[in-house]
């Protein structure tokens, strides 16, 4: 194990803190394009925590899951947004509290 | 006093490969095939439809015949005579073969049922002719024939209750034949679902035979009779008693039997006479080893059968519809037919069966001849002097007339009376002697009431039915009218010596009672309470006076009808009115059975349905609560999420935790 100049705990912090961001973003906020940026946001923490814990235990098992995630969320941005193009042209909105066709 | 009971010798053999009782099973396959061939092609047939069905039943009528000489060629001890035909069913160990049973029982069961079965067939050409169904009829014909043959040559109770469903469901197809009229449909149901009731008891009886001795077949349950427990034997004896009742109409199931007369008049011949009733003396004839071992029960038929004679010979005397009184005639010389095989004297109720058979074919016949000269009349009191416009149909019916009323020396005397005087020795049955004498004087009045009006008098017809010119019937109707004549004036022979007479069952100078012997158990007493003799007499002098009362009635001027019913009153309207037994069963069964069936739908509705509609509206219920879970807000569903996240990582972690801890 390399040392670090960083301690890895710094990391899980600072990844912690911005998935606890893009949570609490995408609980309160209303704009669809906002909730899926914090989404990514999350998405990207994670990534941040797979390289650290990789570059903790010097194996490149978390970078090359990095990338399966960072591949995986490109496509779900091409979904996310195709949702929400086609829901901005039926609603003329892109507020996700007006989209409630399921409530019971 | 003592009874004898016969011994039953139970001795069974093979028969000769080759011979017409190895192919016996032709005899009711041929009449089978022909039905099926006329049903899938009779319409193209024509009326050649006739002479297929004509061929086929009377090559079983030719081929019973060669076996009977055949069977009458084997020494006495071996003309019981089993042939293999197939294996039906095999169940493990447990195997049903379908053979076929010739005895002489069978053999004279089928002659009866394929010589007056031709004959039928004959006369149908004729009273037939016409009709849009003509080929649909022969086929049914054949069918009943083949389903009669069937039940007749079962060696086992199975193969034996297949012919006896069969029959049952021929009898529908026929009596049902002019469906287009409702009272006729329903006639035929009625007929149906009371032969159902006795079909009931059957079944009952036949898982009895089998859990008492391990077979179904005759020849390995007969032998065993004695052997089986008294009280099974009685609830056999009186369950085939029920199966018994239901397809020889007797009390309390006969209420088909007269309404069964809906369908074409050669059909009620052939129930009346050949096929289906005859199916129950059969049986009862058939198993009277079993019998032999309760006489008690026996006695109970014999009871049962007088009953029923009684009953419809009361009923018989006000008819006005000349197919009804020959109905309930029937059912009467059924209830005869009864007392002889109750009785143990089964050779004198399957004699009084085989001349029944000829008289009574020849009566309906007769009546169909009738009906076919008066645009299907059926009112007596609208006819009258057909004598000379009908000669050949008035002399046989003058031969049937006096067999039926048991004047000697024509058939019927022969066999009511060796019925009547084997009910002198039994302890128990004298009253059914005395009750069957008076039935005897019964029948000679109602039938002689038929007769006088059909034929003698006045010709009434003239002002009641004008444009009706009668006429003979065609040769095709009449040729089996002749023959059933002989028949029912010469069938006495078969059976009646001088000797037979004074003791009624007596092998050595009797054909019938010599010959059937081996088939049945006989039992029967030493100590008549009246002397042979005068009891024949006392019996046919109450026939005679029988036909006297008749006569008085009927065929002497100025006798005023209505004013005699009003001064019999209720006597007159309760035997007009049938005893009111449709009535009461209306009243108690079939209502009774609407509200048990409705009481079901009830239970049905409220219970069942309401369990299930309960249940449902239980998951409704829950469901209006539990769908307010779902708002549609999508920060809703995903805090849930995202709370299920935490939770589930709280519980790995403080797994883990503890796992270290």
């Amino acid at each position: 194990m390399t040392a670090m100049a960083v301690p890895l705990g710094w990391y899980l912090g600072l990844a912690a803190a911005l998935f606890v961001i893009g949570l609490v973003g995408v609980l309160v906020r209303r704009s669809l394009i906002v909730m899926f940026m914090s989404i990514e946001l999350m998405l990207n923490s994670v990534n941040l925590t797979l390289v650290a814990f990789s570059r903790f235990h010097g194996t490149l098992d978390g970078q090359v899951m990095a990338f399966f995630v960072m591949v995986v969320a490109a496509a779900e941005v091409t979904v996310g947004l195709a949702i929400i193009v086609n829901l901005f042209r039926l609603k003329a909105s892109s507020d996700a509290d007006d989209v409630d066709v399921l409530k019971a | 006093m003592t009874t004898t009971i016969a011994t039953y010798t139970g001795v069974y053999g093979m028969p000769e490969a080759g011979s017409a009782i190895d192919l016996a099973w032709l005899i009711p396959v041929v009449p089978a095939v022909s039905a099926a061939v006329l049903l899938l092609i009779g319409k193209r047939l024509g009326r050649y439809a006739a002479h297929v069905a004509i061929l086929a039943i009377g090559f079983s009528a030719v081929a019973s015949t060669i076996a009977f000489t055949e069977l009458l060629a084997l020494p006495e001890e071996a003309r019981s005579v089993i042939s293999p035909v197939a294996t039906w069913l095999e169940v493990g160990d447990f195997e049903v073969a379908w053979s076929i049973l010739i005895d002489p029982l069978a053999a004279v069961m089928l002659l009866l049922v394929t010589w007056v079965g031709l004959l039928i067939h004959v006369y149908s050409i004729g009273y037939m002719e016409g009709d849009e169904r003509y080929s649909r009829f022969f086929a049914y014909l054949n069918l009943f024939a083949a389903s009669m043959l069937v039940l007749v040559l079962g060696d086992s109770f199975l193969t034996l209750f297949v012919g006896w469903e069969l029959v049952g469901l021929s009898s529908y197809l026929l009596i049902g034949f002019w469906f287009e009229k409702r009272a006729y449909a329903t006639a035929a149901k009625k007929a149906f679902v009371v032969n159902r009731i006795g079909d009931v008891g059957f079944m009952i009886a036949m898982f009895l035979v089998f859990s008492a001795t391990g077979s179904l077949a005759f020849a390995e349950v007969l032998p065993m009779a004695p052997e089986i427990a008294s009280g099974t034997a009685v609830a056999i004896g009186l369950l085939l008693l029920v199966a018994a009742a239901g397809k020889s109409a007797q009390i309390p199931l006969f209420v088909w039997l007269p309404d069964a007369m809906a369908g074409p008049t050669p059909v009620s011949a052939l129930i009346h006479a050949a096929t289906m009733v005859t199916a129950g003396v059969y049986l009862v004839a058939r198993v009277s080893p079993i019998y032999a071992t309760v006489p008690g029960v026996g006695l109970t038929v014999a009871w049962i059968g007088v009953a029923t004679a009684l009953l419809a010979a009361l009923i018989a005397c006000t008819q006005n519809d000349i197919k009804k009184i020959l109905a309930y005639s029937t059912v009467s010389q059924l209830g005869y037919m009864f007392i002889g095989v109750g009785l143990g004297a089964q050779v004198a109720g399957v004699f009084h069966l085989l001349t029944h058979g000829f008289f009574k074919a020849l009566l309906f016949l007769a009546a169909g001849s009738v009906m076919h000269a008066m645009a299907d009349e059926t009112n007596p009191w609208k006819m009258g002097g057909l004598r000379k416009v009908m000669p050949i149909t008035f002399a046989t019916s003058l031969l049937g007339w006096l067999a039926i009323a048991g004047l000697p020396p024509f058939s019927g005397f022969f066999s009511k009376e060796e019925i009547l005087v084997a009910a002198l020795d039994p302890p128990g049955a004298q009253g059914i002697w005395v009750i069957g004498t008076i039935v005897a004087g019964l029948t000679a009045f109602y039938m002689s009431r038929w007769f006088f009006l059909i034929f003698l008098g006045p010709k009434r017809y003239e002002q009641e039915l004008p444009g009706v010119h009668p006429h003979e019937s065609p040769p095709s109707m009449t040729l089996p009218l002749v023959l059933l004549a002989v028949g029912s004036a010469a069938g006495g022979l078969l059976n009646a010596t001088p000797a037979s007479l004074l003791r009624f069952w007596d092998p050595e100078t009797s054909f019938l009672s010599s010959f059937l012997a081996p088939s049945v158990v006989p039992y029967y007493g030493d100590t008549p309470f009246i002397p042979h003799v005068p009891a024949v007499a006392i019996v046919t002098a109450v026939a005679v006076a029988g036909v006297a009362a008749a006569w008085a009635l009927y065929l002497r001027e100025g006798v005023d009808h209505v004013a005699l019913r009003e001064r019999l009153g209720g006597f007159y309207q309760l035997s007009y009115q049938r005893f009111y037994v449709d009535e009461l069963y209306e009243a108690t069964l079939e209502r009774g059975g609407r509200g048990l069936a409705n009481a079901f739908t009830t239970f049905d509705r409220v219970v069942v349905d309401g369990a299930v509609n309960g249940i449902g509206r239980g998951v409704a219920g829950l469901a209006t609560v539990g769908r307010r879970v779902q708002t549609g807000y999508v920060r809703s569903y995903a805090l849930a999420v995202a709370a299920g996240t935490v939770l589930l990582a709280a519980i790995f972690l403080g797994g883990l935790l503890n796992g270290q801890g």
